[in-house]
């Protein structure tokens, strides 16, 4: 990765999209230009690792940390849905998921 | 009773228990000194007034009635809008949260309330804790009392302003890349981020989740060493969470003899990009501390000139992910419902109107790290970088009991300085961000004024994991000795709010 990769404003809607956040069409190039110039600046990441150094996800090493399968106290589902913009019959009201035609 | 606010915690706890004053009096004391100076500095988002009062006398009551206080009972405190706090409002510095009241306390907030601490509100910080000057609050940025035209610090910049003007002598804050650290360097106050693990992560709303650690926040290296112990210690809410018993922080804070101390002054953190003030503080620091009988030896981490950029593809792409909750659709604001659009549609206008620009910026670059593609050259290299530090602190500890650098490369600077220059920006971090990859405990510590600008200086102590306890008993010796430097704490010379 010796050259810095090029951002246009496609890829930033691109990955606006992918990240569902809408952005305005006059912005995707002031983001495109301020990624490139990041990205540039943090590309050094793969010069110095070689392929014997492991990654590391997590700086300590705990795996797998389990408890008791036992019904704890938790919310309640009024307390749960205290927050949500809409509600309905004790579940939180969406807008629709499938198209109609599906 | 005068002056309450410029008491330490540990002596206001000592009035308290005493009778010398009520609770009452003390929270009082510290929302007046709210009402009358916050308009300028605008360190809380939210005063929880009637809360706080409520608290406090309770402390009242309890010791009215015999029962055993807590060692930091009836002290106020600032708590970090990050932590969830049952029916309070809890926006995390964004409008996507506004309004927002979490129907449950997180594990630091509870350990506050039942050790009777009296949380005043909630503190300013930048959006979702992304940023070093709290200018990426949506509510307006914290004004640092030292010199209202500058940055208090990020993300936690209320957290350091409350405790440097006097509204509150403890504080929370959460440190991911140094956002416990720089805040208190630039302020003058004491700041802690504990080893990753020490304090839960319970209704701490995530930023990156292998980075995230909260941790205590006082104008004293004590006052801070006896909130790590109230706040600290094994939560079963928390799978990260450490299992092991709390060292003596609050003994070790006494110490005042270094002899047999080794500490590693980190070649990589200094020098060149470092105010020329901010290196004479510490050179004169590193006198002190071999005055006090320490070994003063200089190390080598060579990969600390690669945690930036290793940093800034970790913590996007966990960010990106984590912040992938804010939908509009369980809690906080929905935007752009109009009754015919999808539920995508929806979801990306929401986001659209919470976000700010900093949050937007890092989840696109998160992004994109994650993407098909690059995720090996960008996030997997970052993680490989990762193990390499961590082998640096390895090393470094094998030879050394603590490390020490500048807490920042530079003094506060201007507000709206560097905010169209994201990267100019993260530079601030640059010192602090290696123990973050690690894991490992830092604290920063005021040593003095920069001579240029008459601007706080801090130096950062950095200890193995799990060995918290040695940078309180460094902490504790050093900020003696330069107290009898200077004679009086060093906020005094703060100018006058």
């Amino acid at each position: 990765m010796s050259e810095t990769p090029k951002i246009s404003a496609d890829d930033v809607a691109h990955l606006a999209s992918l990240a569902r956040i809408d952005i305005p069409a006059d912005r995707l190039g002031y983001y495109a230009e301020q990624l490139e110039v990041i990205l540039g600046a943090v590309a050094k990441v793969s010069e110095v690792a070689g392929d014997d150094v492991p990654a590391t996800s997590h700086p300590q090493p705990l795996t797998n940390v389990f408890r008791e399968d036992i019904v704890q106290p938790s919310l309640t589902a009024q307390q749960a849905l205290s927050g949500a913009p809409s509600v309905e019959d004790e579940r939180f009201r969406v807008p629709r998921i499938l198209d109609e035609e599906q | 009773m005068a002056d309450l606010i410029h008491k330490t915690a540990a002596e206001l706890a000592a009035v308290v228990a005493s009778g010398e004053a009520s609770a009452v009096e003390v929270a009082q004391a510290h929302l007046n000194r709210i009402g009358a100076v916050d308009g300028a500095v605008h360190a809380f988002l939210h005063v929880d007034t009637d809360g706080a009062l409520a608290a406090a006398a309770a402390v009242d009551a309890k010791r009215a009635a015999g029962d055993k206080l807590g060692p930091l009972a009836g002290v106020p405190l600032g708590l970090k809008d990050v932590m969830c706090m049952k029916d309070i409002p809890t926006t995390c510095g964004s409008k996507i949260l506004e309004g927002w009241r979490p129907p449950y306390d997180a594990t630091v907030t509870a350990r506050l309330k039942a050790a009777g601490i009296v949380i005043l509100g909630k503190t300013n910080m930048d959006e979702f804790a992304m940023g070093s000057s709290t200018e990426h609050s949506a509510y307006g940025p914290t004004h640092n009392p030292w010199d209202l035209e500058r940055i208090p610090g990020g993300s936690g910049g209320g957290s350091s302003a409350c405790l440097a003007a006097f509204e509150a002598p403890l504080s929370i804050g959460t440190d991911t890349g140094g956002s416990i650290r720089q805040p208190a360097a630039v302020t003058a106050t004491v700041g802690v981020k504990p080893t990753y693990g020490a304090v839960s992560r319970y209704g701490l709303i995530a930023l990156a989740s292998s980075l995230d650690q909260a941790g205590p926040c006082a104008r004293t290296v004590l006052d801070a060493a006896m909130l790590h112990q109230v706040i600290a210690g094994y939560d079963p809410h928390d799978s990260t969470s450490l299992t092991d018993p709390v060292a003596d922080m609050v003994s070790a804070a006494g110490t005042r003899d270094l002899t047999g101390m080794k500490i590693g002054v980190v070649k990589e953190l200094g020098g060149e990009g470092y105010q020329s003030g901010v290196r004479q503080r510490f050179t004169e620091a590193l006198e002190i501390l071999s005055g006090l009988g320490a070994e003063i030896i200089e190390v080598s981490c060579p990969h600390f000139d690669y945690a930036l950029a290793a940093y800034y593809l970790i913590l996007p792409s966990e960010c990106s992910s984590n912040l992938a909750k804010f939908d509009g659709m369980r809690y906080g604001v929905r935007a752009g419902d109009d009754g015919e659009s999808s539920v995508e549609q929806v979801m990306a206008r929401t986001r659209a109107a919470g976000f700010g620009e900093e949050v937007t910026r890092r989840i696109i670059l998160g992004t994109y790290a994650l993407s098909a593609g690059y995720y090996d050259a960008y996030y997997g290299s970052a993680q490989k970088i990762r193990t390499l530090i961590q082998r640096d602190f390895d090393d470094a500890f094998a030879r050394v009991d603590v490390l020490v650098s500048p807490t920042a490369p530079t003094t506060a600077f201007k507000l709206g300085e560097k905010l169209d220059d994201p990267l100019a920006m993260y530079l601030n971090d640059i010192a602090t961000i290696p123990a973050n990859l690690a894991g490992t405990p830092g604290m920063s510590l005021p040593i003095g004024l920069a001579p240029e600008d008459n601007l706080p200086v801090g130096i950062q102590i950095m200890a193995p994991a799990r060995k918290d306890e040695r940078m309180y008993a460094v902490g504790g010796a050093l900020e003696a000795a330069l107290l009898a430097r200077w004679g009086a704490p060093i906020l005094t010379q703060a100018r006058a709010l």
